[in-house]
């Protein structure tokens, strides 16, 4: 699937290269504004990130890869993260992630067949004072039981 | 007890607020004062790193060099991703003024032109969060070319925040540069040193987002003052971040020195069914744990938490009560630094994965009396083996936690068999708690 960056997100590049002195280190924010437009890192996208700042796309597909956050296949709409690290683990982590599983019916890394949720187990959040949490896309949901995470999950439209 | 950190002032996150209630006048009488006496005020303060070694925050500002042709940078490490560690984003949310005001003086004091502030992915709300206060600093001329005229200095220098996207392993100094030059996060051999080969080769200071955040209060109020408060050898306050098996799990902001049994029964009020205790990591999962019947007289500092065989860390508490099953803990920790191990050094790399597998066959009831050997032997030989510390985050975690707890371990262990363990290790070079030896 072609990708190109749309003119809005090509306007926003300048301005995100005038924080670095080298063009190579704004690779992480432009990968993150192609994964905004794209939904996910495609090899498309690592040309046209390797285009745009002029480096080699090995290099970007290295920096895609290593970080956890570019989505390397794509994501459903709403992207559901449950911690089961040990504060989360202590309070329940566990149950929030089997109670999310089931109710979704995927595994972890599994996206469902409409597109609409995608599922990762995450490492710690964060969030270890409000545990257990989950996060959907950025928004994080703490302090949360079983029932509250389904309510959560059934309230996305 | 004086709140530095994090102050009981309410919207001290709008910029007004902040200034109404003295804010950006550090950085006035800062920039008032020689670069060489905001180090020593800061050195005098006994200010010690707030990210996990408590290193001295003016020492490490004195190794920048004054002579250089190079720019220089200041780096905030906010990537706080150790589990049981959650104070950070409390001061991007609650005081990000202070902590930009700290960057402002710090930046002057090392004379770097550019500050970066690094924070975790996930994160996203409070990169915006602090992204506001940034440009509100901007706007009202306290940052940016504009400070010259603001604040009448010849100084001026610029902070830009930096994402991150989900890797632990930033949160280690070279790691994060490297994060920030745009390459994968693997850690550098060291020397040289960030101080004179650090951001694209330049001349670079690394200081965790609290340690930043406490400096305008130091040159507001004095050295003195600040080295009167808590543990004279630490002195200050900590943000004490308290999870797991707690009635009131929170960040407490306490004097250093504090007793450990103080956070968890007074502030963070006590156990939920007032079980016992079984467990304390007093510094995040990577710090070695404490038993239950270790905790009495403990106090929360540097020094006080080395003695007993821990360390402060990013003073993340986790508490874990008496029905905890400690080996299912343990296995979940050891995933945790498979998962985040960076992939550079040998001993890490495979290392934390054999003793994530060792510990989820125990765990499924399939160990053998002879893991526990082997769970220590392989730590060990992790440990002082890799370029960076997360080789003793995967360790020691499950070399003491096996040692400390050993005979529940041997509970979970079904088949008795004796096959021969290595017990020889050698280490490459020094670490914290060496072990010439395995004693158990």
């Amino acid at each position: 699937m072609e990708f190109s960056f749309s003119e809005e997100n090509k306007n926003k590049i300048p301005d995100i290269l005038k924080k670095y002195p080298h063009a190579e280190a704004a690779v992480m924010p432009v990968l993150y504004l192609a994964q905004e437009q794209n939904g996910w890192i495609s090899q498309e996208v690592i040309n046209e990130v390797a285009s745009v700042l002029k480096m080699p796309s090995e290099d970007v597909l290295g920096v895609a890869t290593f970080y956890t956050m570019y989505h390397k296949s794509p994501a459903g709409k709403y992207h559901i993260q449950v911690c089961t690290n040990v504060s989360c683990m202590l309070r329940g982590g566990y149950d929030i992630y089997e109670g999310v599983k089931k109710r979704l019916g995927i595994e972890n890394g599994g996206v469902t067949p409409d597109s609409k949720f995608s599922l990762e187990e995450v490492e710690c959040m964060g969030s270890c004072g409000t545990a257990p949490m989950l996060a959907v896309n950025e928004d994080y949901f703490e302090n949360l039981t079983v029932d509250k995470a389904i309510e959560i999950l059934d309230s996305l439209k | 007890m004086e709140r530095i950190v994090l102050p009981d002032i309410k919207d001290l996150h709008l910029i007004d607020v902040y200034i109404q209630n003295g804010g950006y006048q550090a950085v006035k009488k800062a920039y008032a004062m020689s670069t060489d006496d905001v180090i020593a005020e800061v050195k005098k303060s006994g200010l010690r790193g707030r990210g996990g070694a408590a290193f001295a925050t003016g020492l490490k500002w004195s190794f920048m060099p004054k002579t250089t042709d190079k720019p220089k940078y200041l780096c905030v490490n906010g990537d706080e991703s150790e589990p049981g560690s959650f104070k950070d984003r409390q001061i991007f949310e609650f005081n990000p003024h202070q902590l930009l005001e700290g960057v402002l003086i710090a930046c002057y004091a090392i004379q770097a032109k550019a500050a970066y502030i690094y924070i975790r992915g996930e994160y996203a709300k409070w990169v915006k969060l602090l992204q506001k206060a940034l440009d509100d600093a901007y706007d009202k001329g306290f940052v940016g070319e504009k400070m010259k005229e603001t604040l009448g200095s010849q100084f001026s220098c610029d902070i830009f925040i930096h994402k991150g996207a989900g890797a632990y392993i930033c949160g280690e100094e070279s790691a994060l540069m490297n994060s920030i030059e745009g390459k994968r996060a693997y850690p550098r051999v060291k020397p040289p040193f960030p101080a004179s080969n650090g951001l694209w080769g330049n001349p670079t200071t690394i200081n965790n987002i609290e340690t930043i955040t406490n400096v305008p209060a130091i040159i507001n109020k004095g050295a003195e003052w600040f080295s009167k408060i808590g543990e004279p050898k630490h002195p200050g306050t900590i943000l004490c971040g308290v999870s797991g098996h707690v009635n009131k799990p929170g960040v407490y902001e306490i004097p250093t020195g504090t007793l450990l049994t103080d956070v968890i029964y007074k502030l963070a009020g006590g156990v939920p069914g007032d079980k016992k205790i079984k467990c304390v990591i007093p510094g995040g999962s990577s710090m070695p744990p404490l038993r239950g019947d270790q905790l009495e007289g403990v106090k929360m500092d540097a020094d006080s938490l080395k003695a007993i065989g821990s360390g402060i860390g990013t003073a993340g508490v986790i508490v874990m009560d008496e029905d905890t099953n400690l080996v299912k803990v343990l296995a979940r920790i050891s995933k945790f630094y498979h998962h985040e191990s960076c992939g550079q050094c040998t001993p890490c790399r495979e290392g934390a994965g054999w003793l994530q597998k060792v510990l989820e066959r125990i765990a499924a009831g399939n160990g053998v009396s002879s893991d526990l050997d082997l769970l220590i032997s392989i730590a060990s030989n992790i440990e002082g083996n890799t370029v960076c510390a997360l080789g003793e985050a995967a360790a020691w975690p499950v070399r003491f936690m096996v040692t400390k707890f050993r005979q529940e371990f041997e509970t979970y262990v079904k088949a008795d068999v004796s096959i021969p363990v290595p017990n020889k290790v050698h280490s490459m070079r020094a670490t914290e708690f060496p072990v010439a030896d395995i004693k158990l």
